[in-house]
């Protein structure tokens, strides 16, 4: 077989690109499940911020405008969960399956008479002297400014998490809100915050997705991506680095499967595409196992509702 | 539940008579998939619109986007036969058991059903010869490609996608023998993510020219973007990548929607028909070539489709051998339709196996 | 500011007048939803709500049409609801959904095309053991390693979808299918095959099934012991421990009961109304179950009447679809309007909700600013 068809260098750089809304999204779902928040809803939340982002490079013609709505639009799709599950405490599985339902018939209305548009494109940053540098450059600095800012988030996640004091404050509303709640931590608040964090991240993902990745708007663009960004935070265990790398990982199991069978190769579809799933459960089994290390297991409250006192 | 009960019985009373429309005949569509896909389900709303242009208020049209192909296309073809329909088109293949149950309860309705292959006293078939197009489009592809690789993002390894493949490798290689072809399945018919991702792969591994079987325009801006060529599918795609859009193969239903809408209220339509047309009887265009295709060959590929269309061509005319060197169809043999219909095997020269 | 208390007795009017509520608020702005889109509000309206139920053209059909899509979705949701209460989240009913109807087309398919009395009730036990089985994975992480449930669930769903897929293109095609996706039709197959019960309704052995499952668990929840167990576990965890409840006992027959439900669930809509295994089987019951779970309170009479809800927007959805060319979309936006209406009322059935004024209040811990 020859393999001298594959480029590695920009089979690394497009799977770092193909892995950016399903990283962004994820992300954001983190730092909510982190907060004890299980939002099903993140696939509404990307189609929206998708067409949002979409709507708004049409019409003013600059897509870092179109970034910013794209994540207004999630924040506002966010919003109503937030409301719905905090305000009101209903039950958030339920609500965020809703919320998709939602997102994505509203993606669609919006979106009917943008389809068929081209949006303006999207500048590749190429760090300068680095960009340069032989395969690397072309496997990391020659991206754009999304890719980067999601390379950054990141960062930011695990500094939240780990040095900062909200950081620890969300944990605790996470591992257990009622305790919070006694500690003088307002459970609601904070997890509003994180809600709506969850959904600028998703929309920005899902504006990645409608702006650079295809870029056109089309119905139902996102087809899955939201799930497979909630498989991800599991398989990343809820660890940001973890995230980074699964979030590559998944991408690039797509990634390599397209090229081997561009070069001729006969593999099983479907056994492949159902792997990072089994590795995820696996994962989950393997982190749970160990009782020892708390920081690597699902948070304590995680889905459930806080009533107040 | 009182109160909901008097609010509908106020509403029922206020708005009974709206649905009492004069017009001769009523002709409901079902899709698999939104209207606006420009793709598949779009080509049929143009359909629609050349009945509607057609027969003016004699004819309502009445359609539904997003019908699964399951037991719930069951339920919307019936309630719209309820509504009054006298004929209803299902565009989608999974649509095919459903019309055959609703044709059973209501035969006096008639019903038509795209690329199935059932038919009753009241259901026809009709399918375009989809491959007619694909080898002309792959004689241009041919000639155009520098790298000599082309790439086809095609969807499911099932018989319309296999003929096209065939037909395509076919032509290309008649016009570039040292032409090769990598095809990609990503088992799906929509999904733009990752027709994306296949069509850059495609494009990583030095294909420049891009052809797909699957519904979405994605692949056309990627090709734009990256300075290959592509093929509008479906429809003209020529908007997502005005340097990238070689042609399309067009889905041209409206001549055959027409007709059979004529027929049915002439009392001519007549059930058990499959209908299977090609270039010659416009249910596949050719779209605009491009200038980026010479003068020359966009003439050859003219020259193509008019002998296609004529007759005096069939893209599978022997001697063609099947992948594994067996022999398939004799010198001057044209394929016959139930092979093309089933067509489960690759003609030797395309490298790969058809994922099973 | 706001105060939200646990009401001590649910009150009896606000849970019948709740969801009535959330129906007329849906139906506002619903009604604004179709008003911008330039269709006539009330029309629109009373074809989703009206005309599936009453109107002398649609109804004979969609009346029995309601109860058939509704079936699934409580079948499905009753057995999630066993598990809601007793805080084990079962998430993956679409993968036991797409198992049990694996399981028992495989059965089926097998045994084409022998003619014998048995394979139906063999196909039943196939869907069966095809959902429980798919559940226990989840239920036996959850006692042996702690692991989560809902995740677990979750990601079995995307596994099965790709079975499915594998399954529609390969071992389970229709041989004679001129190598399209899908097997065999098994609603021609009269062996296999879940026939109508009454002529021309479509109504079929699930139907019934859905209905005897909703009296025999609103009986099994309110007097058995097992019954008793799962609602103390889910209101009070650490006194059902101490009155011996067996927990993981409970994990497992939850999981089970959702599990097997979902797979029959599966086994029937692939006789009956699906008729074949293709790639696009499943159409999210698993998923949308959930929501009826929740809609019904996790009561199996309330859960009998939010699937017929439910099923009534989606057939009434369709009729105002293509009566008044209403974009698919805009129905799905109607429909999730409804839930987040439905979701959000529940808040005034079980709680009290009180404003004070910043007047000092009995709790000096509940800052809420």
């Amino acid at each position: 077989m020859d393999f001298s068809d594959i480029n590695f260098s920009l089979l690394i750089a497009s799977l770092i690109v193909a892995a950016t809304p399903i990283l962004l999204a994820a992300l954001g779902e983190l730092v909510a499940e982190k907060s004890g928040v299980l939002n099903l809803g993140v696939e509404g939340m990307m189609i929206f911020g998708a067409i949002s982002g979409f709507i708004i490079t049409i019409e003013t013609k600059n897509p870092w405008l179109g970034f910013l709505c794209s994540s207004i639009g999630g924040i506002l799709l966010a919003s109503i969960f937030a409301v719905v599950t905090q305000i009101f405490r209903a039950n958030q599985v339920a609500s965020g399956l809703a919320l998709t339902l939602f997102g994505l018939g509203f993606s669609a209305l919006l979106g009917q008479s943008y389809t068929g548009l081209k949006p303006v494109s999207f500048p590749d940053m190429h760090i300068p002297i680095l960009a340069d540098i032989p395969v690397i450059g072309i496997i990391l600095f020659q991206h754009d400014f999304i890719v980067y800012f999601s390379i950054f988030a990141v960062f930011l996640v695990y500094y939240l998490f780990r040095k900062s004091h909200f950081g620890l404050i969300i944990k605790a509303v996470g591992e257990n809100h009622d305790s919070a709640h006694a500690l003088g931590y307002n459970v609601i608040l904070i997890r509003f915050f994180t809600i709506l964090l969850g959904g600028a991240l998703a929309g920005l993902g899902g504006g990645y997705l409608s702006l650079v990745r295809v870029p056109q708007w089309t119905e139902g663009m996102t087809a899955g991506a939201g799930w497979i960004a909630l498989a991800l935070v599991v398989f990343a265990s809820w660890q940001p680095f973890r995230l980074l790398i699964g979030a590559y990982i998944f991408g690039g199991i797509t990634l390599l499967q397209l090229n081997l069978q561009a070069l001729g190769l006969e593999i099983n579809v479907a056994l492949l595409s159902m792997s990072p799933y089994l590795v995820t459960i696996g994962v989950l089994v393997f982190m749970s196992a160990r009782r020892n290390k708390n920081s690597l297991e699902a948070p304590k409250s995680l889905g459930k509702t806080f009533f107040g006192l | 539940m009182k109160i909901l009960k008097i609010c509908s019985i106020i509403l029922s009373t206020l708005f009974v008579s709206s649905f009492a429309i004069a017009s001769d005949m009523k002709v409901g569509f079902i899709m698999v998939g939104p209207l606006d896909d420009h793709g598949w389900n779009y080509q049929h709303s143009v359909g629609i619109k050349a009945i509607n242009e057609a027969f003016g208020d004699k004819v309502e049209t009445i359609y539904q986007e997003n019908v699964p192909e399951g037991p719930d296309a069951e339920r919307v073809m019936t309630q719209m036969v309820l509504s009054g329909a006298d004929m209803i088109f299902a565009t989608s293949f999974g649509h095919m058991d459903p019309v055959i149950n609703v044709a059973k309860k209501f035969p006096d309705v008639k019903f038509e059903h795209a690329t199935g292959f059932k038919t009753a006293d009241n259901v026809s078939t009709y399918s375009a010869r989809f491959y007619e197009g694909r080898s002309v489009i792959g004689h241009i592809a041919g000639k155009v490609t520098k790298s000599n690789k082309i790439g086809y993002v095609a969807s499911y390894p099932i018989p319309e996608v296999v003929r096209g493949i065939n037909s395509a490798y076919l032509a290309a290689k008649a016009a570039n023998p040292d032409v090769e072809f990598k095809v990609i399945w990503i088992f799906t018919w929509f999904d733009p993510a990752k027709e994306a991702d296949a069509a850059k792969t495609l494009i990583q591994q030095g294909a420049d020219v891009i052809m797909q079987h699957v519904d979405s325009s994605a692949i056309m801006t990627v090709a734009e973007e990256a300075g290959v060529f592509a093929y509008g599918q479906a429809s003209d795609m020529s908007e997502f990548g005005p340097n990238a859009h070689l042609t399309a193969i067009i889905n041209g239903w409206g001549p055959y929607y027409v007709k059979r809408v004529k027929e049915a209220m002439d009392g001519t339509w007549k059930g058990k028909q499959e209908t299977f047309d090609g270039i010659g009887d416009g249910m596949v265009i050719i779209g605009k070539m491009s200038d980026k295709i010479p003068a020359s060959v966009r003439k050859e590929a003219q020259d193509l489709a008019d002998s296609i269309a004529s007759g005096d061509i069939h893209p599978f005319t022997g001697p063609i051998n099947k992948q594994d060197g067996s022999p398939w169809l004799a010198d001057g043999e044209e394929a016959d339709i139930g092979t093309l219909l089933g067509m489960n095997f690759y003609v030797e020269g395309i490298e790969g196996d058809i994922p099973q | 500011m706001l105060k939200i208390e646990p009401r001590k007795n649910r009150s009896n009017f606000l849970e019948v007048s709740a969801p009535v509520i959330a129906v007329i608020l849906t139906m506002i702005f619903g009604g604004f939803l179709f008003l911008s889109m330039g269709k006539n509000p009330f029309e629109a309206i009373k074809l989703i709500f009206w005309d599936p139920i009453m109107s002398p053209t649609f109804s004979e059909y969609s009346r029995p049409q309601l109860v058939i899509k509704a079936a699934p979705l409580i079948l499905i949701a009753l057995g999630l609801s066993f598990g809601f209460r007793a805080n084990i989240w079962n998430i993956g009913a679409e993968g036991q959904y797409i198992m049990g109807a694996l399981f028992s087309g495989s059965i089926g398919l097998a045994l084409y095309p022998l003619d014998a009395w048995f394979i139906f009730p063999l196909m039943i036990l196939g869907g069966i053991i095809g959902g429980i089985f798919w559940a226990m994975i989840p239920a036996i992480l959850k006692i042996k390693f702690n692991t989560n449930e809902i995740l677990v669930s979750l990601m079995l769903v995307y596994v099965a979808e790709q079975i499915l897929a594998l399954a529609s293109i390969s071992f389970l095609r229709n041989p004679e299918g001129l190598g399209f996706p899908g097997s065999r039709d098994l609603s021609k197959y009269p062996s296999a095959s879940n026939p109508e019960l009454i002529a021309n309704s479509g109504i079929h052995v699930g139907v019934i099934c859905s209905f005897i499952a909703v009296v025999f668990l609103t009986y099994f929840l309110t007097y058995h012991r097992l019954g008793f167990q799962i609602k103390l576990i889910g209101q009070a965890p650490k006194a059902a421990k101490f009155s011996g409840v067996n927990v993981n006992y409970i994990v497992i027959f939850c999981l089970g009961l959702s599990g097997g439900l979902a797979g029959i669930a599966g086994m029937f809509e692939l006789t009956g109304p699906a008729g074949l295994i293709n790639i696009d089987f499943n159409v999210g019951y698993g998923f949308t179950a959930i929501i009826v779970a929740f809609l019904g309170r996790l009561h199996p009479i309330g859960i009998l009447f939010a699937g017929l809800l439910m099923s009534l927007t989606y057939v009434g959805g369709e009729l105002a679809q293509f009566m008044l060319s209403i974009p698919a979309a805009a129905i799905q936006v109607f429909q999730g309007m409804l839930l987040f209406f439905l979701l959000s009322t529940d808040l005034l059935v079980s709680y009290k909700i009180s404003f004070n004024l910043g007047i000092n209040n009995s709790n000096p811990k509940s800052k809420s600013e």
